[in-house]
Order: C-alpha cells, then sequence, then structure tokens
C-alpha cells in the first residue's frame, strides 16, 4: 500500500518538477473546479505569470494525507473540508497562515473580521460556504407558503412527508431552531442532557412522517417525485433543480446548516510562495465573488456579498441563492468541527436508538 | 505369510510397501498442489482479512501506545486506588508525549468512544501541556474539571491495555460503572440488542415468505414439459442477473406513496387520494424488496431437488388408496426436505447480513444490524465496535448452522 502511494505520488510529482513559476491546487473536480479555474486560476496566471495546475480528487484530502504519509509533497494548496484541515493542522502536517498576511476588504476591513466566523482556521482558509437548506415544494401549498424552520414541522398548516438525512448532525439542530432555540446557542443545547432530550421531543412529533435519506442527490428527487412535500437538501443541489430543470421548488433559508470548504498549504510543498501569493489571490473579495457565478456557493468573505452578479445563463441574480446572503445567515447555524468531534458518537448513538424504536 | 509379504517387491527390487507408500505420497502431494491455488486464495482473500478486522474487536492500541506512564500507573495501582499526584504526573507525562508524537487526536477518540466529549479534552490539554506546573493534582483539574471525573479514569484504565472486552459490551448495549461493574446503558442509548433481534426476526420471516412462495414456483418448474419451463426458468433468472441496485429503486417507483401501486389502488376507488398507503421506507419496504431480490434462492435448489422426484411415486402412493394430500405430505414433502433445508439457509444467512436494500428502502424501523455496522465502518470510523458487532453476528450465524446441523443435518443440505 505504502509502495503504492510512494510511486504514485512519485509520478504525478514527476509531471511538475520543471518550471520553477507554478502552484499545484488539488480540488474536487466537476463544476466546483470549473468554478475555481474560472474565477481564480485564469485571472491569477494572468495577474503573476505563475501557472495554475488543477488537479482533481474525490475528496483532495486523501491525496494530502497520502503525501504527507509519503514524505513527497507534490501538491502546493488543497481544498479540503474544515475537520480535516483542523486535524492535519494538529497533527502538524499544515503550514500556518496569518490572517494579518491576507488581503483586507476593498473597504479597508481587515480580513480576520471579513471573513465569516470560522472561515479563519490555524491553519486554513475558507473559501466558500455551502448550505443544507429547507426546500419545497410550492404547488403544494396554494394556501400560503411555509417561511420559517417551525414550519417543518407544522404538519397541520403544512401537510405531507418530510424529507431529511439519516444522522444526528444534520437534524438535531433543526429540530431545536424550530422549537425557537437561537442559532447561536444551539451547540450548548446539545451539550447538555435536557438540550438533546428537547431536539429529540420536538423530532418525534414528525417522525412518522419523515422519509429519510442518506446521499445528497435523494433529497431534490423526493420531492420531484412528489414523495415528500419538503425537505432539508444541499443548496447547490436545489439550485440545480428550481434554476437548471425548471423544477417549482423554492428554499427556506431560517435555520440553514452552514458548512465551509478551506484552502490549506502543506509544509514541504514545492512552491510554497506561489501556494502563498495564489491562497491571497483566491480569497479576497472579487475572487470569492466571481466564483459565486459558476456555482451556487458562497463567498466566505462578507464583503464580497454585494460584488456577486450574475449564473452563467446571464439571467439568474445569484445573491439570493448565496447561503452566504446577509438575508440568508440571519438564523444559520455554522458546523462546529470541534464539537462534533466530541459529541459525534454520543449523539448518533442516541440517534440511531430513537430512529430504531 | 508375514515372509510372504515381506518378499513381495517391484521389479527393480524395492519393497513393494514404500513403492506404494511413495507413489501415493507423490499423488497426495499433486492433489495438494492442485488445491493450493485456491486455498491461497482464500486465506489472503477471505481468512486474513476477516480474521485481521475481528481482531479488531478486541484489540485497541490508540490508547494505550499514546500513554505508556499512564498503562505504568495503573499496572501498579489497582482498581478503586486515590488518583493523586504520581497519577496526575503519569498523565502529563502522557500527554507531552501525545503532543511531541501527535497522538492526542487518536487517544482521545478512543476514550471518547466511552465518555462523550474526551477527545477535546485531551487534544486541547495536549496543546496547552507545556504551561502545567507541580503538583499536577492541582494544575492539571485547574485546566480542566473534567480531569477528575472518576468515570474518565475508568475508561482511561481500560483503554490503557490494548486487550479490551469494551467493545463487545457496547455491542451488547453494556458498559461499565465507575466501580467497573457492567451495567446497562442508559435506555435511551440502548440499539444493538433490538437490532439484533429485529434482524435475526425479520430474517426469518423473509426465509420462510421465500419458502411459501418459491415451493409452487419451483414445483411447476419441475413438473411443466422442458420448453416451458425453460421459459419460466428465464423468468425467474432474469430478475437474479439484474443489478441488485436496479432491482431495489424499482421497488422504490413501484411502492412509494405517489408510485404505481398506490396510484392503481387509487383509481381504481379502492382506496383514496388521501389515503395512500405508506409501503417503502419502513419495515414492509425492507421485507417486499428482500423477498424478491432473495426469491431466487431459495426457487433454485428447490427446483435441482424436485426435478429428478420421479411423478410415478405420487402416483403408486394415489393407486395405493392415499388422497392427494397425504400423497404430497408423506410422499412428495419428505424428498424435498434437503433442497428447502437449503433454500432456507442460503436465505436466512443473505438476508442476516443484508445491508443495501433496507438502507435504501428500509426508513427508520426497516434497518438492520448491518446498516449499523456500515455506519460504524463508514461515518462513525469506530472500527472496533463495527468488527465487534460483525463478530457477534458471525457467532450467531455460527450457532443458527450448527442448530440446523442437529436439526436436519447438513448432510441432507443440496444445492443443486
Amino acid at each position: 500500500m505504502k509502495t503504492t502511494l510512494i510511486l504514485t505520488t512519485a509520478l504525478v510529482g514527476a509531471g511538475f518538477a520543471a518550471a520553477a513559476q507554478e502552484v499545484n491546487v488539488v480540488s474536487w473536480g466537476g463544476a466546483y473546479s470549473v468554478s475555481q479555474v474560472e474565477a481564480y486560476n485564469k485571472p491569477f496566471t494572468e495577474k503573476t505569470g505563475i501557472k495554475v495546475n488543477m488537479i482533481d480528487a474525490d475528496n483532495p484530502a486523501s491525496p494530502l494525507k497520502a503525501q504527507v504519509e509519503a514524505g513527497n509533497i507534490t501538491g502546493d494548496v488543497f481544498d479540503i473540508e474544515v475537520s480535516d484541515a483542523i486535524r492535519l493542522c494538529d497533527e502538524g502536517a499544515l503550514v500556518e497562515i496569518n490572517p494579518d498576511d491576507l488581503p483586507p476588504a476593498p473597504d479597508g476591513t481587515p480580513a480576520k473580521d471579513d471573513f465569516v466566523p470560522g472561515a479563519l482556521r490555524e491553519c486554513a482558509v475558507a473559501n466558500i460556504v455551502w448550505g443544507t437548506v429547507i426546500a419545497y415544494d410550492t404547488t403544494k401549498f396554494p394556501d400560503g407558503q411555509p417561511t420559517l424552520a417551525a414550519d417543518f414541522f407544522n404538519l397541520e398548516k403544512f401537510p405531507g412527508k418530510r424529507g431529511l438525512p439519516k444522522n444526528a448532525k444534520r437534524t438535531l439542530y433543526l429540530a431545536l431552531i424550530a422549537d425557537g432555540v437561537p442559532a447561536g446557542e444551539i451547540y450548548e443545547k446539545l451539550a447538555t442532557p435536557e438540550g438533546v432530550a428537547q431536539a429529540f421531543a420536538k423530532l418525534d412529533t414528525i417522525k412518522d412522517s419523515v422519509v429519510w435519506w442518506e446521499a445528497g442527490a435523494q433529497p431534490p428527487q423526493l420531492l420531484a417525485d412528489g414523495e415528500v412535500t419538503m425537505a432539508t437538501v444541499y443548496n447547490g443541489r436545489i439550485f440545480d433543480a428550481i434554476v437548471s430543470e425548471g423544477k417549482p421548488f423554492d428554499v427556506i433559508w431560517d435555520g440553514q446548516y452552514m458548512d465551509l470548504d478551506m484552502f490549506a498549504i502543506p509544509k514541504g510543498s514545492p512552491n510554497p510562495e506561489a501556494a502563498m501569493e495564489y491562497l491571497k489571490f483566491a480569497t479576497d473579495t472579487q475572487r470569492l465573488a466571481d466564483q459565486a457565478m459558476y456555482i451556487s456557493y458562497g463567498p466566505s468573505r462578507k464583503s464580497s456579498a454585494a460584488l456577486v452578479g450574475m449564473y452563467k445563463d446571464g439571467k439568474t441574480a445569484m445573491a439570493p441563492h448565496m447561503p452566504t446572503n446577509p438575508a440568508n445567515i440571519v438564523n444559520a447555524v455554522l458546523d462546529d468541527p470541534e464539537f462534533w468531534a466530541d459529541h459525534d458518537v454520543e449523539l448518533n448513538e442516541q440517534f440511531n436508538a430513537w430512529l430504531a424504536n | 505369510m508375514t515372509d510372504a509379504t515381506a518378499m513381495l517387491t517391484t521389479n527393480d527390487g524395492q519393497p513393494l510397501k514404500a513403492a506404494l507408500a511413495r507413489s501415493q505420497r507423490r499423488a497426495r502431494r499433486n492433489a495438494l498442489l492442485l488445491v493450493a491455488p485456491l486455498f491461497l486464495f482464500v486465506l489472503i482473500t477471505f481468512v486474513i482479512p476477516i480474521g485481521q478486522m475481528l481482531s479488531q474487536s478486541v484489540y485497541n492500541n490508540n490508547f494505550s501506545v499514546a500513554a505508556p506512564n499512564l498503562g505504568a500507573w495503573f499496572d501498579d495501582h489497582p482498581q478503586g486506588s486515590e488518583i493523586d499526584e504520581t497519577a496526575f504526573a503519569a498523565l502529563v507525562a502522557d500527554l507531552q508525549y501525545m503532543k511531541e508524537e501527535k497522538l492526542s487526536g487518536s487517544a482521545g477518540t478512543r476514550i471518547n468512544y466511552d465518555i462523550s466529549g474526551s477527545r477535546s479534552l485531551f487534544t486541547g490539554s495536549a496543546r496547552k501541556v507545556d504551561d502545567l506546573t507541580p503538583p499536577y493534582a492541582i494544575s492539571v483539574p485547574a485546566l480542566d474539571e473534567k480531569w477528575t471525573d472518576p468515570n474518565l479514569w475508568r475508561a482511561m484504565r481500560s483503554a490503557s491495555s490494548p486487550l479490551t472486552g469494551d467493545f463487545y459490551l457496547a455491542a451488547l448495549d453494556l458498559t461499565r460503572d465507575e466501580a467497573g461493574v457492567i451495567v446497562q446503558v442508559e435506555p435511551r442509548q440502548r440499539v444493538y440488542k433490538m437490532l439484533f433481534g429485529r434482524t435475526l426476526m425479520l430474517s426469518a420471516l423473509i426465509t420462510g415468505i421465500c419458502l411459501v412462495l418459491a415451493f409452487p414456483i419451483a414445483h411447476l418448474l419441475a413438473t411443466l414439459p422442458l420448453a416451458k419451463s425453460n421459459l419460466l426458468m428465464i423468468l425467474v433468472l432474469l430478475p437474479f442477473w439484474t443489478s441488485l441496485l436496479v432491482r431495489t429503486t424499482s421497488w422504490i417507483v413501484l411502492l412509494q406513496q405517489q408510485g404505481v401501486v398506490n396510484s392503481l389502488l387509487v383509481s381504481l376507488g379502492i382506496i383514496g387520494d388521501d389515503g395512500r398507503i405508506q409501503m417503502i421506507y419502513n419495515q414492509m419496504g425492507t421485507i417486499i424488496a428482500m423477498t424478491h431480490i432473495l426469491l431466487p434462492f431459495m426457487v433454485l435448489p428447490l427446483y435441482s431437488v424436485m426435478r429428478p422426484i420421479p411423478p410415478s411415486y405420487v402416483r403408486a402412493a394415489r393407486s395405493l388408496g392415499a388422497s392427494s394430500w397425504t400423497a404430497f405430505r408423506r410422499i412428495y414433502l419428505p424428498q424435498t426436505v434437503p433442497g428447502m433445508a437449503a433454500g432456507a439457509l442460503l436465505v436466512f444467512i443473505l438476508s442476516v447480513g443484508y445491508y443495501i436494500t433496507p438502507a435504501l428502502v428500509g426508513g427508520a424501523d426497516g434497518q438492520l444490524i448491518s446498516n449499523l455496522i456500515a455506519f460504524h465502518m463508514q461515518k462513525s470510523l469506530n472500527w472496533s465496535l463495527a468488527a465487534a458487532l460483525a463478530g457477534l453476528l458471525l457467532f450467531g450465524v455460527l450457532v443458527l448452522y450448527w442448530l440446523y446441523d442437529k436439526l436436519v443435518g447438513i448432510d441432507n443440505l443440496k444445492l443443486g
């Protein structure tokens, strides 16, 4: 196993051995990588002359771990999840990033005040925010549309089945929000047995009407089939269903759950200066706003929100679809990887027991 | 006589007995060489990985390698000893070690299985360990008072030896209290025993339904003229050759509330539009989809046993005055027992380990124990618990197999 890793990383590395002025960015592929090539890489090369090599991975944290393990780092910048960023930072594998080095917002706000909470970590900087939101079928509620997370739990006024993911992390918070707990107090509540009991009691009220989903592709399908009238979905997926497929769905942003994707630089990368240049450039206000033109994930800087323009189809304004749009984060829960590292086991055990009984 | 035997030799003068033994030895060795590839294949791809996996259920050294000093302290101080300065000093030395070796995360995760919230306790304390000054019995609790929790020390003691039964306890909804006595976990966390029970019950039910459904089909297949029975056989085999996922999702299309079956019932006026039946995303969905998917495993062994039963036996019984029921019960049915036994064993064992179908159509109450094993393998990454659950499942199946052998006899098994 290890030799294969060394071998593959060595082979990949051989491809980049020559030129000095370049940077290797490892990202998630698909439409997401395309958005980064268009919004970050092309203008970066234009401005600095440094060539950007975009490398796709199913989850960039996997090649990062392999390269660290093999002691042969070939990527310079990795686009990874927060939990991986924290863990790899704990293990000493990532370069520390000083928020003061990052460019300020156009109005002069320093970076550390400009980024959304949790976006600046010891060794990583967030580039996008994605949300888990409630979506509903607008044709099912002719007498008035739902607007709040609490409506998700109101089966009388808004009849029909509900789609929820089958895990503790993305269900308990919603129950508490719907029960009137402010977004900022969710984790405090979930850390106490009473808070957890309150969340389960709220979930009990709709338990018989829930269709549980496991993969992100399921909820838009359940909505399209008429199997559920409301479901929580990943905002990129539902944007696609609404804008690209023209489905009659709408989104409730109240009580959205926000996750971040981050850029990190491993220690011992081949082009550390170019990597830091790239990271600073790609996470500036304009670049983050530009990315939203290609995909409905939100910029991690507050100052980018005002610059977000149209979708690539030229007629859909992206701002209202951004998880970071000021109107959309009024009551948003931010993912807390530290909390979940501690409580994942216990809460999922209880969730599984609750589900099975 | 003995002399005569002793003098028997081959043409070149060797004793016959030795020559015979040698040639037999060669034959045995050749036979061994022929099975060696298969033997190695099974060993490498089956026995070793499964053995390795199962060994994880009793062996987890994530904490013990990270905390050698605590391990030594626990060895010197039996259960119930006071947590004194020496204990805290050992803890601080280990935290120091964890910080240097970047082990606090994995050590904390191991304790976190037992006591929620301890992962950050370890990573956080390891980060700040350099600020600690003696006496540690005061400075460590000042850093985080969780360190004085006797239950935490009980969990660390238990984890400080890599060989542990903790995961089997957890797999049976048991845990240890502060004094180390085995107790049941809180009711809101009990899930595994119930799921084991449900898995066995549903598997038995599915086996029963398969048997009832497959018996007439197999009989028809066995008695029809060959041309027709071959056609029927293709109908049995066609779904068998179709992807499992396709079949499962087809059932979703058929059975969901806005699906084909419900819409048909509504248009026929049997049920109202608001009375659509919930047939999927619950136990019923699991039973229907699994029965369909496993049916060929029952039909095929039954068919292969029924095919060679001469129809003249039943005719002879009838001509001797037996009613058709008696002839069936006393002549035909006993001859099909090996097929029934094989089919039932196959279907039961397959359904005990079934995972993807209940995950897709089982909703909340149609989940089986394998879904939680998958959860611990893929999501919670608690492989030791997954291995313990799988070990218990394997043990249960072996017990049933043994019972089966006692009751039916494994020699009676006929797969075709």
